[in-house]
């Protein structure tokens, strides 16, 4: 069997521990606190719309002069009647029906227009996309009510075609949304793959790409409809309505003529008119809530961060976990780790411990190699010693001595330490740089930031080092902008940054993984002459063990939170002990040129 | 039913796809364009391994891209059985599906969220107009190692070397005679990647299909292949026998490529190291890699 030991559960620990739970979206709605209400008044509309001829205690047009402009709570008129003596709940019952059928049609039309649109010129791009975005332009830059207006002169009162023109108004706002997106999702593999496979474009559209526009969508309809009712409420109440017929705006408007007589008449209309619209926007925020969710971190509050650290300090007391590592200690230690636990939230409101109980000691002038492979953990070490933990993150327990001073107790003791005695050196050199500024102006600052200095001083100091990391034109450099330099130089220019501040530990994550291989042989060896030359210490996150092998004086083996193996490199390489390290190093043996 | 590959038909050495003069500019703002494949060539025989290998901006990616269709072949030709598949219309273009696959890099993106396994598996089929799709899905996944109810669920429920797998399944669906794969590996673990290159390789004895392997890494590439190209900025600089390629090179560049990459063993990485500081020290371009700008190859 070729399968071998397959990993599931720690494989990814961070996007594992953020996967939300898969329930039905209905259901997920249905428990938000706005969504349950929201959904139940719109669909109270909904009904009363299509029962209106039972619902209704008169006709629409049925007049009783008995009630004109009867109060409200009237015997037989509830909310009383209007100046026509038309039953103003009545009234409202019936006008539903044309509220409910204004904002189907635009929502018909706008969808229709707007997300045909918007996939096709995000799918094709080219002239295509080109002509449509003229097209929404021009009528996004129309003043919409006004052409409502002017509408009625052509059409007279026309409730539809007003909502249908509306809907095109609307369109482009869909056109928009979808295309964006559509041009994120062409460029992934699954896309390309699918084109490989054969399908043809209107099915990789339907099958894949439209898909991605779902959500989004759903949750713009639910504003549009919001605001297709104000605006059908809007020019009925203008009265650029059917006068003869009943809807929200029309009974506003003739309640709105006969305020003097009875001041009641128009708050029935205007809070139909208002609580719908607030419903279908609270909805919309709830869809939003719901169905993306995923991108929204979740960060435990507090008090119940606090709760689980006491829990699992608790826990551990009743039962002492036996280090099987022992650590030795002696004073040429720098930094030290003791005991440390962090935990993720899981999906259930719990905690997922994914570093369990961790012991490292790095000394002066070591390059200490923490090797695994993707979910060991190694990499939430790295950034716990920086204290750059993602904010979900929980610490559960443990230390972090830095010269003998705990970090982890005092924030600011961390802050104090970070950039100026342990400095960083990322995986993605492109990303650790801001392209909105000069590779001078960011290293100046972060140097200034670590040890005030006048600005020509840091230059001079930063002109230096860049020579010193292999740059020949430091003067050149620093005038650049990030996306103008290559790859490997950008990673020089960062561990110029670090080593900037003279820090006294470094703390390397994937530093070589995203260079090619002749330049992180360069990186690596220009690293391990920093390292000899300044007496530093380094914490070298990696899964690579030809690096280990290449640069490394102490290496600690990491597998599903702990480390399972601690030796000096020509030992470890030599003699491992563990299954596990053999297993690494034989798998990473077979991808390699021996011969030289 | 798709057809067969043909065993008895081709010889072992006849080219299933040969390129010829490949050449590829994208056109970019204002008028201006840039070359990124000058004039290459090479076949691939029936039911081998030709890796191209190199490094970012080589244009190793952008060959298989253009072999796949879906990147621009400026001038040159590619020939599938002797028939031009270049610059074709998307009709016939989607015909070739049977014949020539893919392997995406990143097993993240290059499945559908949305899909369960056996959706996506079933796709090419019912592209193809294959009818006998589920028991095709059951043998996919038994062949790549995966459990009969992998198909059920979803492609999150998997780490990296699963979904591999299920990539892997969905190029096979149509039984292809050529698969690009392009850096199908380095994505993995180190212990992933050797499982899935085992697999790569059970696959080809049992089927007969020929890969196209891209790689960064010529130490997987050695591993993997039958003939090696080693690409440097858009041309083609070696190409020969797997073995002679990774371990006795003819061209600095590829010497270059070879010394660079650690082994794991700190008693010979310190003799490789020397040697390879010696050799910079010897050469003038020493510092080329450097100095190349990073493009999306």
């Amino acid at each position: 069997m070729t399968a071998g030991p397959e990993r599931t559960a720690l494989e990814d620990e961070v996007s594992l521990a953020k996967e939300p739970p898969r329930r039905s979206v209905t259901r997920l709605l249905l428990r938000h606190p706005l969504g349950a209400p929201c959904l139940v008044l719109l669909l109270m509309v909904v009904l009363v719309a299509v029962f209106a001829p039972w619902v209704a205690p008169w006709g629409p047009q049925e007049t009783d002069l008995a009630a004109t402009n009867a109060p409200p709570l009237t015997p037989g008129h509830l909310l009383g009647g209007d100046s026509a003596g038309l039953d103003i709940l009545s009234r409202l019952i019936w006008g539903s029906r044309q509220t409910v059928v204004a904002v189907l049609i635009v929502v018909i039309v706008s969808v229709a227009i707007g997300v045909t649109t918007g996939l096709a010129a995000g799918f094709y791009r080219g002239r295509l996309d080109g002509a449509v975005g003229f097209v929404s332009d021009v009528i996004m830059s129309l003043p919409g009510i006004v052409l409502l207006i002017a509408l009625y002169a052509l059409t007279g009162p026309n409730i539809p075609v007003a909502m249908a023109v509306f809907g095109v108004i609307v369109a482009p706002t869909y056109y928009r949304l979808v295309r964006a997106i559509v041009l994120g999702v062409r460029n992934e593999l699954y896309v390309d793959a699918a084109r490989v496979v054969g399908l043809s474009d209107f099915r990789i559209v339907g099958r894949h790409v439209l898909w991605a526009v779902r959500a989004p969508v759903i949750i713009q309809t639910s504003f549009v409809m919001a605001a297709g009712i104000g605006i059908e409420a809007g020019i009925s109440f203008l009265g650029l309505g059917d006068p003869a017929s009943a809807s929200w705006g029309i009974v506003l408007q003739n309640s709105f003529n006969g305020i003097y007589n009875n001041p009641w008449g128009v708050v029935w209309p205007a809070l139909a008119v208002s609580l719908t619209i607030l419903a279908l926007i609270l909805l919309g925020n709830a869809l939003s809530d719901v169905l993306q969710s995923s991108a929204r971190s979740k960060v435990l509050p507090k008090r119940r961060r606090r709760e689980i650290v006491a829990a699992s300090a608790r826990q551990r007391e009743e039962q002492p976990v036996n280090d099987s590592i022992l650590v030795g200690s002696s004073d040429d230690v720098i930094l030290s780790v003791r005991g440390l636990r962090i935990a993720y939230p899981d999906a259930q409101g719990g905690v997922n411990e994914v570093v369990h109980g961790v012991d490292l000691d790095v000394r002066r002038g070591e390059i200490h190699g923490l090797v695994g492979e993707s979910g060991s953990g190694k990499s939430q070490i790295a950034f716990s010693t920086l204290g750059i933990l993602p904010r979900e993150a929980v610490i559960l327990g443990g230390s972090i001595l830095l010269d003998g001073e705990d970090l982890l107790a005092d924030e600011a003791r961390m802050r104090a330490a970070r950039g100026r005695r342990i400095a960083y050196i990322p995986q993605e050199p492109m990303s650790n740089l801001d392209p909105s500024f000069t590779i001078g102006s960011q290293l100046s600052r972060g140097l200034r930031a670590a040890r005030p200095m006048p600005k020509k001083d840091a230059k001079k100091l930063l002109v230096d080092l860049l020579v010193r990391v292999g740059i020949t034109d430091p003067e050149r450099v620093l005038r650049l902008y990030p996306h103008e330099i290559s790859g490997g130089m950008a990673q020089r220019v960062l561990i110029c940054g670090a080593v900037a501040s003279d820090p006294d530990i470094i703390i390397a994550d994937e530093p070589t993984t995203a260079l090619d291989v002749t330049v992180q042989a360069e990186v690596l060896e220009l690293l391990r002459e920093l390292d000899h030359e300044r007496g530093l210490a380094m914490i070298l996150v990696t899964h690579n063990l030809g690096v280990v092998a290449d640069i490394c004086d102490v290496v600690s083996v990491m597998k599903d939170g702990n480390i399972v193996e601690r030796a000096d490199v020509d030992s470890l390489f030599a003699a491992p002990n563990q299954p596990y390290t053999q297993q690494l190093l034989a798998s990473s043996r077979t991808v390699e040129l021996m011969e030289v | 039913m798709t057809t067969p590959i043909e065993h008895a038909g081709a010889g072992p050495k006849a080219p299933i796809l040969q390129v010829q003069d490949l050449v590829v500019t994208f056109p970019g703002r204002r008028g201006s364009s840039t070359t990124v494949i000058h004039g290459v060539s090479f076949d691939l025989a029936a039911g081998e391994t030709l890796s191209l290998v190199g490094e970012s901006g080589s244009g190793k990616t952008t060959i298989g891209r253009a072999i796949l269709g879906l990147a621009p072949v400026t001038t040159g030709t590619i020939n599938l059985r002797g028939r031009a598949i270049s610059n074709v219309p998307r009709r016939e273009r989607r015909k070739l599906a049977k014949d020539i696959q893919v392997v995406f890099q990143d097993p993240y993106s290059s499945l559908n969220p949305s899909m369960t396994v056996e959706s996506i598996l079933v796709e090419p089929l019912a592209a193809a107009g294959v009818t006998e799709g589920r028991a095709r899905v059951r043998e996919l996944l038994d062949a790549v190692g995966l459990p009969d109810n992998a198909g059920s669920r979803y492609p999150r429920e998997f780490s990296g070397g699963q979904r591999q797998r299920i990539a892997i399944a969905r190029a096979l669906a149509l039984r292809p005679s050529v698969i690009v794969c392009d850096e199908p590996t380095s994505a993995l673990d180190v212990t992933t990647q050797a499982t899935v290159l085992t697999l790569f390789k059970e696959l080809q004895e049992a089927t007969g299909v020929a890969y196209l392997f891209i790689s960064h890494d010529l130490g997987v590439v050695n591993e993997i292949s039958d003939r090696i190209a080693v690409l440097y900025r858009g041309e083609i600089v070696e190409i020969g026998e797997a073995h002679q390629v990774a371990t006795a090179p003819r061209h600095a560049y590829t010497r270059r490529l070879q010394m660079a990459a650690p082994v794991a063993d700190p008693a010979k990485q310190r003799i490789r190291r020397n040697q390879r500081l010696a050799l910079a020290a010897s050469t003038a371009s020493a510092s080329a890699g450097d100095g190349q700008p990073i493009t999306t190859s």
